[in-house]
């Protein structure tokens, strides 16, 4: 077991490595560059910053410089934010989107496992048919258009809530649901589809003729295992979230990394735009590692094989 | 005194897209304590709709559209779902065909066991598990305590079949219903599972429904054999009656196409044709169309169950006095004396 972790562990510092370098090169090619906004400066005056921040150096070597950097955990400084480390930039904005990250994944998961449930059990009534509507309509639909209709209805009409901003809980509120609505109808569907098929499996109809009653066929034999499948989908889900909290961020003005993103791509600053890919890249790949060894620990099946190798 | 189970004219349909598929138009047998009832008939032929019938457990659309399925003088058909639960595992239990998929492979073996134990004898989980180690045990499962923490991964499908059986047994049910029990395994252990549940037939003292295609087993287990076509009982004896004397050329048919180790591919009879859509079942006898047998008065009238001893039942106008005398076919009658004499041979060991 501990054997499996360090192989994963390797091939997550390898995927990490390439996503540095082609987020690198690609960076590198976005039209403009950071002193695009400082058209006063002159042009003494723009080589001289531009040789500050080593921009003049050929691409390869600034590769080789930030690799340099990023092995010993440097991730340079902001040309945005006067002589702030990007560590920092990072560690600040971290906070409001894990919170809300977290907030809306658990919601839309528990939200969703109980509508797809209901509308297993109630297969083809009219309860099914409203719990896949709110499902389809959940994955088709931008979560930026929930986002402003919610602050349409509970900001400014009922007056609820608060549009945006952060500090308090309430305002996580609105942008929690508005992510959480896609994970939701993702839950929502996946559990559907596992219950049906499980409620017709035969280990089902073993444990109706030992007398088990329809609560206990449900809640004890059906939705165990119709939920083990779930884990699998929770990762691309959490994926999702995070290009998702992007465009949630900006609309409610959240001090997040998703957010920072935004306004660092649109100045072109270098640094922070590869911190925050990074910190991206590696809560992806963390997520998806704590997932599958999840995974194993709750289907006995894998945890079998994982514990013989 | 009454019988232990009693089954009258039982009809069960299924509501599809196409109609209604009548499954089983009127089945009727009994059944006493410690008696094994063997069915057989071709694949379709209403087996297993029957056995899920007597639990109340049909799948989908299925409903019982008629007749009574009397426990113990109790008609079972009227029960509401509620007091079923309460019947199924206790009085009733049943085995599945593939031990591969009839257990529940995120739960304790154990616990698979003794959740029937705590909810029909109202055992706490401390004598549930004593009693579960004891089924585990008497089916032949070494090591029950450790087995007991094991998920169904972990078992071989001869030894998950045996867990089956300890399931249907926990609760010493009055009727064991096992529907092809060993089809899914391979031949050594097939014997094993087979030989296993004639002792726990000697030791528990249940009424066995066995459901199988195997004749060869048939004559190894069964006191009694019902041979079912197209949703009916269609010869009904003992193991005796319908391996020595069978009456119906459905039966010599079975029996014809049954191989036996020392008969040769060559020899193996097929019943021609397919049997006939359960949506519009035809006028007359069902099987006319396939039997070479077949009169006239086939085709417009559905024979009647004809007495040929008091155990001993056929539908088959060949019965009726008026009929022409027709013997068996020579080949079918070598077939099933060499076929009898090899299944008795193994009775007796
Ligand atoms: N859920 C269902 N919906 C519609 N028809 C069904 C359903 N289940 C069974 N039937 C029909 O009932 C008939 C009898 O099926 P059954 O499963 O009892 O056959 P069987 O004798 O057990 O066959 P086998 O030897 O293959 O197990 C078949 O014609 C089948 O098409
Ligand atoms: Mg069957």
């Amino acid at each position: 077991m501990t054997r499996y972790i360090l192989r994963r562990l390797w091939y997550m510092f390898i995927t990490l490595f390439i996503i540095a370098t082609v987020s690198f090169f690609l960076m590198k090619m976005l039209p403009g560059s950071p002193l695009n906004a400082e058209d006063k400066l002159s042009e003494s005056q723009k080589q001289i910053v531009l040789e500050k921040y080593g921009l003049n150096d050929p691409v390869p070597v600034q590769y080789a410089k930030y690799m340099g950097g990023l092995v010993k955990g440097d991730l340079g400084i902001s040309f945005a934010f006067d002589n702030t480390p990007v560590t920092d930039i990072l560690v600040d904005r971290i906070g409001p989107s894990a919170l809300l990250g977290f907030q809306a994944l658990v919601v839309g998961t528990l939200l969703g496992i109980l509508l797809g449930l209901t509308a297993s059990i109630f297969r083809n009534g009219p309860l099914d048919y409203t719990s896949t509507t709110i499902a389809v309509l959940g994955t088709s639909i931008p979560s930026f258009v929930f986002a402003g209709l919610l602050q349409y209805v509970f900001a400014v009409k009922l007056g609820l809530l608060p549009v945006a901003l952060w500090g308090e809980f309430k305002h996580t509120i609105l942008p929690t649901i508005a992510l959480a609505i896609h994970p939701m109808a993702t839950a929502a569907r996946f559990t559907r589809t596992e219950m049906v098929e499980v409620l017709h499996s035969n280990y089902i109809t073993t444990a109706r003729a030992k007398g088990v009653t329809e609560s206990g066929i449900i809640w004890k034999h059906g939705l165990r295992n119709a939920l083990i499948p779930l884990v699998t989908v929770i990762g691309p889900m959490a994926v999702s979230l995070m290009t998702g909290s992007m465009v949630i961020e900006q609309i409610f003005a959240i001090p997040g990394i998703g957010e920072q993103f935004v306004t660092s791509v649109m100045v072109n600053d270098y640094p922070t735009i590869m911190g925050t890919t990074l910190m991206f890249a590696f809560l992806f790949v963390a997520i998806i590692l704590v997932i599958d060894l999840l995974y194993g620990l709750i289907d006995p099946r894998i945890r079998l094989a994982g514990g013989s190798k | 005194m009454s019988k232990l189970l009693e089954v009258k004219d039982l009809k069960v349909s299924f509501d599809t897209y196409n109609g209604e598929v009548q499954a089983v138009r009127g089945v009727s047998f009994d059944l006493d304590k410690g008696e094994t009832l063997a069915i057989v008939g071709e694949s379709g032929s209403g087996k297993s709709v029957t056995s899920m019938a007597l639990m109340k457990l049909l799948a989908g659309q299925g409903f019982i559209k008629e007749g009574q399925v009397l426990l113990e003088g109790v008609d079972l058909v009227k029960k509401s779902e509620k007091e079923m639960q309460k019947i199924r595992g206790k009085d009733i239990s049943m085995v599945f065909q593939d031990p591969m998929t009839s257990l529940n492979p995120t739960m304790k073996i154990g616990n698979q066991i003794m959740e029937g134990l705590i909810k029909h004898q109202n055992m706490n989980r401390e004598n549930a598990k004593k009693r579960a180690i004891e089924l585990l045990n008497q089916v032949g499962i070494p090591q029950p305590e450790v087995r007991m923490n094991q998920y169904p991964h972990q078992f071989s499908g001869g030894m998950r079949q045996r867990v089956v059986i300890a399931i249907a047994l926990a609760c010493n049910p009055k009727v064991l219903i096992a529907d092809e029990p060993t089809t899914a395994l391979d031949v050594t252990i097939q014997a094993q599972i087979l030989e296993l549940m004639k002792e726990i037939q000697k030791e528990v003292d249940s009424a066995i429904i066995f459901i199988t295609h195997d004749l060869g087993v048939v004559a190894n287990v069964a006191d009694k054999v019902a041979v079912m076509y197209a949703g009916k009982i269609i010869e009904m004896g003992t193991v005796d009656d319908i391996f020595y004397n069978p009456k119906h050329p459905y039966t010599w048919g079975l029996l014809g196409s049954m191989p036996t180790p020392d008969s040769t591919d060559e020899e193996l009879y097929a019943i021609p044709g397919t049997p006939p859509n359960m949506l519009k079942p035809p006028v007359g006898d069902a099987f006319a169309p396939r039997n070479e047998f077949a009169l006239e008065i086939d085709t417009v009238m559905e024979p009647p169950m004809f007495k040929v001893s008091d155990t001993h039942y056929a539908a088959t106008w060949l019965l009726h006095p008026d009929a022409p005398n027709i013997e068996p076919p020579e080949t079918v009658k070598q077939r099933m004396q060499g076929f009898a004499n090899t299944g008795r041979k193994d009775g007796d060991k």
